[in-house]
């Protein structure tokens, strides 16, 4: 498949490709990051965390709806605030989520997976029915348009590189949430040991609300991003559920940078060759990488070493 | 069936309860299009099955178990397939004697893997064969390895994921979306009018009875013992000196095996097999069905799949809107108010007072069972 191109050709190739990859890139490391809070920190099976994502998407949409009738003088900078809104509405509904059902199946992950399945069938029939079926697309503001001429073959999307940045100031963040803060300790030592970490004074039950209301609110960022590569519909979310779990468990659950270089790889693989063939022997190949690597090693790309 | 080791009274009792309503009352109350949706219910009680023993019993949620069902589905439907599209049916065609499909996609021959499906014999040895080695793969490659639990869960998920895009982006040589229609003759003997549905629902009544047999046998032996003992302290039975991962193998293959044998009966009764019924929605829905019914009971499964079954259908005939929030709705209250489905809701309210009525009347309960069995059943009339 590589016969027909030069080596310089190649080298633009992987490079745009590459570049192309960096929406999906951020997506999958916005949901992952997300989950790899609620799975591999809480260990909740969040099967709607698609749904999260799409919410964000939808709250997006509607906010560029609302620039474009309302103040179309700032429209160029609505996306910033829509983020804001995606993260707001998304966290809202997971600390609700949170409180309503998950704190009662702490104790029994593999039921969370089913119990938010169904929570799941039910925000899908929600959008469409608040939505309608169809799928609806954002506008983008012009400075997003287009792309950065680089070399004479190379040429970058401005919008790639926009949600690569915010995905990496993000990510930063939460890094920084999750290792340096109070709060983030005591998330780790409430996950290591619930029980133990309420006896020296710890609120587990906000602790857990936070955090998975925090989890819920990066997968609403996601969406946002999401908008840009894809139309948004009620069932958008779950096709992209089952890779951003495998991103997570590729990644090695509990482990920030594990989670990033996963997405990173999977992301890239995929969007490299499906220049070369057609897209869902991409995908087929892609995931059969990742299965087949899982086989061999279970524990993901970076483990913590843990004693058990 | 005589051997009592393997059935206590009340299980016998329910198992006959069942054969009465699957064998004399469905049929002779349902016209045959109703009578044939229950045939379609059923296959997917042959999953439930499954799922009793590896989830129920083993503590293994397998995620994929659609990928068994396509699987022995599609084995079946290939061989149908080869069938109708004999060279006086096809001559339409540009190449007549393969299927259409094939033609539209412009593949001028047969492929070799399509080849043995010419025959019965074959056909038949790879419904069981080939997801029961699929199966025997993923679980050694797992379990092995001590991969278990929601990581389990996850990977089987990815598997159905895997399967259905390939399936429907290969649509020269699986029929794609569309799947593989038409299907119209089982060795010369035409399984669409109704009559011929009729013997096929007895048929895979059947067939559910062997494998019920099967499920009731591992139960009770010391094989299921030793599952419950796993799912409830896995490292005490590795402990004590058995190998944990070969009797997590066995389970997974059992089920694969029971679900293959459901995706055949699939295509035979309903004449068609699409990717619809291979990926993740269709996995997980399954699981739904052995949940509600009851995860322990191996009865409770195949009542949940009928119920719930039923249910879908009439919701989605009267109320399109409504089924999704009714489904999404029945799995929370099912996790949440009732973790061991109907059977247990059966077990620790109905049978205590039937049990209660014959120490004080020693009149028999049968009349109960029945009733409350088929009213269950009524929304779909």
């Amino acid at each position: 498949m590589f016969g027909d191109y030069s080596i310089g050709d190649l080298g633009s190739i992987f490079v745009m490709q590459g570049f192309a990859g960096l929406i999906l890139f951020s997506v999958y490391v916005l949901m992952a990051l997300g989950l790899a809070i609620i799975f591999g920190q809480m260990g909740v099976i969040n099967m709607a965390h698609g749904e999260f994502m799409i919410l964000g998407a939808y709250v997006t949409w509607m906010t560029s709806n609302l620039f474009q009738a309302y103040l179309p003088g700032l429209f160029a900078g609505y996306f910033f605030l829509a983020m804001i809104l995606a993260f707001v509405a998304s966290g809202a509904l997971g600390m609700l989520v949170e409180w309503v059902l998950i704190r009662h199946l702490y104790k029994r992950p593999l039921d969370t997976l089913l119990a938010t399945w169904g929570l799941s069938l039910m925000l899908q029939q929600a959008y469409r029915s608040v939505f309608g079926a169809r799928e609806v697309g954002v506008e983008l503001p012009q400075w997003m348009l287009g792309s950065l001429q680089v070399t004479s073959s190379i040429e970058v999307p401005i919008n790639g590189v926009f949600v690569m940045c915010l995905t990496v100031l993000i990510t930063i963040g939460v890094a920084y949430v999750m290792y340096k803060s109070r709060w983030g300790r005591q998330v780790r030592a409430v996950v290591q040991n619930r029980i133990m970490a309420g006896a020296v004074g710890i609120n587990t039950e906000k602790v857990d609300r936070y955090t998975f209301g925090l989890g819920c609110g990066i997968a609403g960022v996601a969406g946002s991003a999401f908008t840009m590569i894809g139309s948004t519909g009620p069932t958008s979310g779950q096709l992209y559920i089952v890779d951003t779990f495998l991103v997570v468990v590729f990644g090695g659950a509990a482990s920030l940078l594990g989670t990033i270089a996963s997405a990173f790889s999977i992301s890239q693989t995929q969007s490299t060759l499906e220049f070369f063939m057609s897209g869902s022997m991409a995908k087929v190949l892609t995931l059969l990488a990742v299965v087949g690597i899982l086989m061999l090693r279970p524990q993901g790309l970076f483990a913590l070493k843990v004693r058990k | 069936m005589t051997d009592n080791r393997f059935f206590n009274r009340s299980e016998l009792i329910g198992i006959l309860m069942l054969a009465v309503l699957l064998v004399v009352v469905l049929p002779l109350t349902l016209d045959v299009f109703r009578l044939n949706l229950v045939a379609k219910y059923l296959t997917y009680a042959f999953v439930a099955l499954g799922l009793v023993i590896c989830w129920g019993y083993g503590g293994i949620l397998s995620l994929g178990q659609g990928v068994f069902f396509g699987l022995g589905g599609y084995c079946m439907a290939m061989f149908l397939k080869l069938e109708a599209s004999s060279v006086e049916n096809t001559k339409i065609q540009s190449t007549p004697g393969i299927p259409d499909f094939m033609d539209w996609n412009q593949i001028t021959a047969l492929p070799f893997f399509w080849k043995p499906f010419n025959s019965l014999t074959f056909t038949i040895a790879a419904i069981i064969l080939v997801p029961g080695i699929f199966a025997l793969i993923i679980g050694t490659a797992m379990f092995k390895r001590r991969v278990g639990g929601t990581y389990f869960a996850i990977i089987t998920q990815a598997v159905a994921a895997i399967l259905t895009i390939l399936i429907v982006g290969q649509q020269g040589y699986t029929g794609g979306i569309n799947g593989m229609t038409d299907l119209r003759t089982l060795k010369g003997w035409d399984i669409r009018p109704d009559h011929a549905k009729i013997v096929l629902y007895f048929f895979e009544v059947g067939c559910l009875f062997v494998c019920i047999m099967i499920a009731q046998f591992v139960r009770h032996s010391k094989l299921g013992r030793i599952l419950v003992a796993m799912r409830e302290k896995e490292d005490r039975v590795r402990f004590s000196g058995y190998s944990v991962a070969n009797f997590k193998i066995f389970a997974f293959c059992i089920a694969a095996v029971f679900a293959a044998i459901g995706g055949a009966m699939f295509a035979l009764n309903v004449g068609f097999m699409s990717p619809s019924f291979v990926g993740i929605v269709p996995s997980i829905e399954m699981v739904i069905y052995t949940a509600v019914g009851g995860r322990l009971s191996i009865l409770g499964a195949i009542y949940g799949t009928l119920l719930v079954n039923f249910a879908k259908t009439g919701l989605s005939e009267s109320f399109p809107e409504l089924w999704l929030f009714g489904l999404g709705g029945l799995f929370i209250a099912v996790v949440l108010a009732f973790p061991n489905g109907l059977a247990g809701i059966w077990g620790d309210y109905v049978q205590p007072r039937i049990d209660r009525l014959i120490s004080s009347r020693k009149s028999k309960p049968d009349g109960g069972w029945t009733d409350s069995s088929v009213a269950d059943g009524a929304p779909a009339e």
